[in-house]
């Protein structure tokens, strides 16, 4: 199929009606409106259901409840609204209910702003849900890697029976770029509905999801499940990451999402001067990817987020020597240029090319 | 070394300054050119500066944003004027609806073309065409498009049922270019 051109949060709801999501249940909130729009209009013409919940909170139960039932389901916020989804997420963990979760970042806290930002690093890969838990989380930085991410996301989120998390950011919402739907996605080992979803099973072996396991060994032996088997399988077959100009390189800039793209830029223009500076991307924030920060030729790891500096730890935990780790990051809804990013990894090298 | 075209348009809401990106951005990628549009939102656009980003390059797209650097601007109101005009680079354009921004470029680094596009349309009888003049100018000086990607795009923008909209179009992009024209330096 040829290209189209469309806006990033149009794409996203695209996408997630090719993979097969006939569920979806949202709230409004800038700057990812376009997702339950589009929703509005195109869900019902594919056969499903679309429901404007009257907050975060009921939306994000509705989805507990259709990700409980088998159905491929999803919900979109920006990050005052993920916060509000928070208890429930939890909850879909723990009934091991398979969901996407749309998370167009923007400037916080609080309140904040409406501008893009990537301030919600720690709220997608550690989550404000109580209990011990992990949730993929995928982090696309173009309008194709955004469609790539949610079609993956319910292929992850089957297969491993747990909430998955898009996070990108009001940028990546509202810009336009060239894209193909129709790329192949990687299928995997999906558990049958009438192992456990609700209405799939028979009289004799009735599905239920549950949340309360009131006996401690059990909850504790839940636990360790999901950790032993659930989690480290993910660790094992999930974690995604580009290298961009890495082959010889000395310096290594990190970023993830809008941000990798405009060091991207920095990249090019320090490689002009003659600086050996190449490009980590994570793909995947959790599972975090370890491999490329084992790379001993590397002098110094320049972090840039949106936000200031979230994903520092990871790098760090990543490399193993804070030493190596530095962080240059905006926030706040601003967008920090490739030139400033360029600037302060020219100061970190010293000059020396 | 490829080619990187930097384009703001700007604008009241209402002129067709996003459209006149998504415009150009739909017929780069027809040209096969790596492409992105990117709308202010929220706040800044209060004010009266309704405005785009877009990148029409040889090579992909790095960042789809950018303050200053702009290789072509387009200023359709008064505000726009004063926001764009300082952070087009030195040796871009500027096109300016002179229908109704008075004021003069005082740079002499950059091409300036002031060209009437609301007296313009008023001539083709549709008030709505300026933004399709104002493009028929641009990608005459400019080169960024060809003007047949531009038609073809028109349906992918605004959907076939618009066809009928080809022609006085396709009249008001001639008429743009022609008038730019006579302002080429």
């Amino acid at each position: 199929m040829a290209k189209i051109i469309m806006k990033g949060n149009e794409a996203v709801a695209k996408a997630a009606i090719i993979a097969g999501c006939r569920y979806f249940f949202g709230y409004p909130i800038t700057p990812q409106n376009e997702v339950p729009e589009y929703l509005s209009r195109e869900l019902f013409a594919a056969g499903g259901t679309f429901v404007q919940a009257e907050s975060e909170v009921a939306a994000i139960n509705m989805v507990y409840g259709a990700g409980g039932s088998g159905a491929r389901v999803m919900t979109s916020s920006s990050s005052p609204g993920i916060a509000l989804k928070q208890e429930g997420i939890g909850y879909c963990v723990a009934g091991e209910v398979p969901c996407v979760i749309v998370s167009m970042m923007r400037g916080g806290p609080g309140l904040g702003t409406i501008q893009p930002s990537q301030s919600d690093y720690n709220q997608a890969t550690r989550g404000g849900a109580n209990g011990d838990y992990h949730i993929p989380v995928l982090a696309p930085g173009s309008v194709q890697e955004a469609v790539d991410d949610v079609k993956e996301a319910f292929e992850i989120a089957d297969c491993y029976r747990t909430p998955v998390i898009v996070v990108a950011d009001g940028l990546i919402g509202q810009m336009m770029e060239p894209v193909e739907l129709e790329n192949p996605v990687k299928t995997r080992d999906i558990s049958p509905k009438e192992a456990w979803a609700l209405g799939y099973g028979t009289r004799e072996k009735q599905n239920s999801i549950e949340n309360l396991v009131i006996d401690s060994p059990a909850c504790e032996a839940k636990n360790i499940r999901f950790f032993k088997e659930k989690y480290s399988e993910i660790e094992e077959n999930e974690v995604k990451y580009e290298e961009y100009m890495m082959d010889d390189a000395e310096y290594a800039f990190v970023a993830y999402g809008t941000t990798s793209r405009i060091v991207k830029n920095s990249v090019n223009e320090l490689r002009e001067k003659g600086y050996k500076i190449g490009l980590i991307k994570p793909r995947t924030l959790w599972p975090f990817p370890q491999v490329p920060f084992k790379n001993k030729n590397i002098k110094k790891f320049v972090v840039v987020e949106m936000s200031m500096g979230q994903m520092v730890i990871d790098v760090e935990l990543a490399v193993g020597d804070r030493d190596k780790v530095t962080f240059y990051g905006r926030c706040g809804g601003i967008i920090p240029t490739p030139e400033e990013c360029a600037d302060y990894a020219e100061k970190v090298m010293g000059g020396a090319k | 070394m490829g080619k990187t075209h930097k384009i703001s348009c700007a604008g009241f809401g209402g002129q067709g300054v996003m459209s006149m990106g998504q415009l150009l951005t739909y017929a780069g990628m027809i040209d096969g050119k790596e492409v992105s549009w990117v709308p202010a939102y929220g706040p800044e656009m209060r004010g009266g500066t309704a405005n785009c980003s877009v990148i029409v390059s040889d090579t992909p797209v790095g960042s789809p944003i950018f303050e200053t650097g702009i290789t072509t601007a387009v200023v359709m109101n008064l505000p726009s004027f004063h926001k764009f005009v300082p952070k087009v680079a030195s040796g871009g354009s500027i096109f300016v609806n002179s229908s109704i921004v008075n004021e003069k470029v005082d740079r002499d680094d950059v091409n300036v073309y002031y060209i009437p596009v609301n007296d313009l349309a008023n001539e083709l009888g549709n008030a709505k065409l300026i933004n399709i003049i104002m493009l028929g100018a641009v990608i005459e000086i400019d080169k960024i498009v060809e003007s047949e990607s531009i038609l073809k795009a028109f349906l992918k923008v605004f959907g076939d049922n618009k066809a009928k909209l080809i022609p006085i179009n396709r009249e008001a992009l001639a008429k743009g270019a022609e008038v730019a024209k006579t302002l080429k330096k």
